[in-house]
């Protein structure tokens, strides 16, 4: 490796990772946080059954779904100025990552919620407890555990996406790796570099999600 | 009489379930409910504590009057509040430990005192063996213990009548006896019990009341003693036969 591309490599590395940690990890803390309360709140309500908000659950599940994410962004922060509309670029990150992952959460919350069986519900009736009751301290708890690896996916693949809001101008780790590639012209080796920051990050979410699942199996030691 | 249950009707689609079914319980009376699979006495015991919708039928608990089709969320509320129910398959809460599930009901449902509730709970524990467990989970006993912690559970709430669906037809014979010991022991110490159940030593020696059913009628309903010494019914002699056969 030559001299001159060392130097950068070494330059570039130190605000990369700032940029990192100031913009990537809190929009990704941000959207997620975002994401699990949509994900618990869409799941109950289709959980609970509630008629009509279970109909609007299930349009919002279907149009988020079925359109791309870089769409999404492009809508929400091109798009809706010209009604009106007209959102700073981080927060508009936040808002369409959150929505986004959190249909798929949902999902993911929905189903853990429905494979808690029914017993534990009724269970909770019998000694006197009321639905909500119920979900707080019986189903969610139980569904968690079993939605766990699923929505460290979510995490960990969030974590990534972020690096779409550099196309709504977000200076977040991937745009400022496209910047200084644009005065200094190393393709390779600074978009490498920024990809070795994320695999670290993404690596320490990993360990996270190891963690996690120990923590999470101590009830009895077994995974149920 | 305690609780009177008239007419309790219940069909899935186009199979009935329940044709008919009426009881009178008196305070302290132990009702085994018996009948070969299939007969609806699942139903029918889950149709009293509204975890089953019955199509039709009433029923008059403790002087209130319940109807089993149309009662309101805050009647079925009250009701549950005086009764308890045992499944079949236990059903702790898995997340919860021993002491944790007796408890959740009393501080939740019962607004009780956190150290009140505590107390409650670990002399229902002790009562069913298993004060020494209280911060065990679930998954770390054995069947016998957390169909006992769920009578514990039951106990706790201080219920007048309680509901066991066939208590011990998930357990491993050899775990059977603990459970039945400590049903025997609340039967002497004058609970109200209807009991569903294939265990027909309990039946004979421990309960006073029999309902035999058959494909969602009532065969033969009356004390344990005339059932097992004369029945009335030749169906129902031919049940007692046919056990005595197997014993």
């Amino acid at each position: 490796m030559n001299e001159r591309l060392w130097g950068i490599l070494v330059d570039s590395f130190p605000k990369l990772l700032g940029y990192g940690i100031r913009a990537t990890v809190p929009l990704t803390i941000l959207s997620f946080t975002l994401a699990l309360i949509i994900s618990v709140i869409v799941a109950l309500i289709q959980y609970a059954d509630v008629k009509v908000l279970r109909q609007i659950c299930r349009f919002y599940i279907w149009i988020v779904r079925g359109t791309p994410l870089l769409v999404q962004l492009y809508l929400v922060f091109y798009g809706l100025p010209s009604v009106g509309i007209v959102l700073e670029a981080f927060p508009t990150a936040v808002l369409v990552f959150g929505f986004n992952e959190g249909a798929y959460m949902a999902e993911t919350v929905r189903g853990s919620m429905e494979s808690v069986s029914r017993g534990q519900v009724e269970a909770g009736y019998c000694v006197g407890l009321n639905f909500i009751q119920i979900m707080i301290h019986v189903v969610l708890p139980q569904a968690f555990r079993t939605a766990f690896p699923a929505l460290s996916n979510s995490l960990i693949s969030m974590l990534k996406g972020t690096s779409m809001a550099a196309t709504i101008t977000v200076m977040e780790m991937f745009r400022q790796a496209t910047v200084i590639n644009g005065r200094v012209y190393e393709s390779l080796g600074l978009y490498g570099e920024v990809a070795l920051i994320y695999l670290a990050f993404c690596t320490i979410l990993t360990a996270l999600q190891r963690w996690g699942e120990k923590k999470l199996s101590s009830y009895g030691g077994t995974k149920a | 009489m305690m609780l009177e249950i008239k007419d309790v009707k219940k069909r899935f689609e186009d199979h009935v379930v329940l044709d008919g079914i009426s009881l009178n319980v008196d305070k302290g009376d132990v009702v085994a409910i018996l009948g070969p699979s299939g007969s609806g006495k699942t139903t029918f015991l889950r149709c009293l504590n509204f975890l089953e919708r019955a199509d039709s039928g009433e029923m008059i608990f403790d002087g209130t009057r319940y109807d089993l089709n149309a009662a309101k969320k805050a009647e079925i509320s009250a009701l549950r509040h005086k009764t308890a129910f045992v499944f079949q398959s236990y059903n702790l809460f898995l997340n919860k430990t021993v002491l944790e599930n007796v408890t959740l009901g009393l501080t939740l449902g019962s607004k009780i005192k956190k150290q009140d509730a505590r107390e409650i709970a670990i002399e229902a524990l002790r009562k069913v063996g298993m004060e020494e467990r209280l911060a065990s989970y679930p998954v770390q006993l054995s069947g016998g213990q957390q169909q006992r912690v769920a009578i514990a559970r039951g106990l706790a709430l201080r219920p007048e009548i309680i509901f066991f669906d066939e208590p011990t037809s998930a357990l491993d014979p050899e775990l059977i006896g603990e459970v039945l010991s400590v049903m025997r022991q609340l039967a002497e110490e004058g609970m109200t019990m209807l009991v569903v159940t294939h265990e027909m030593e309990f039946a004979r020696n421990v309960s006073n009341k029999v309902l035999f059913m058959e494909n969602g009628h009532v065969v033969e309903s009356g004390s344990s003693y005339d059932f097992f010494n004369h029945p009335a019914n030749s169906r129902s002699r031919e049940f007692v036969t046919s056990l005595s056969n197997f014993a």
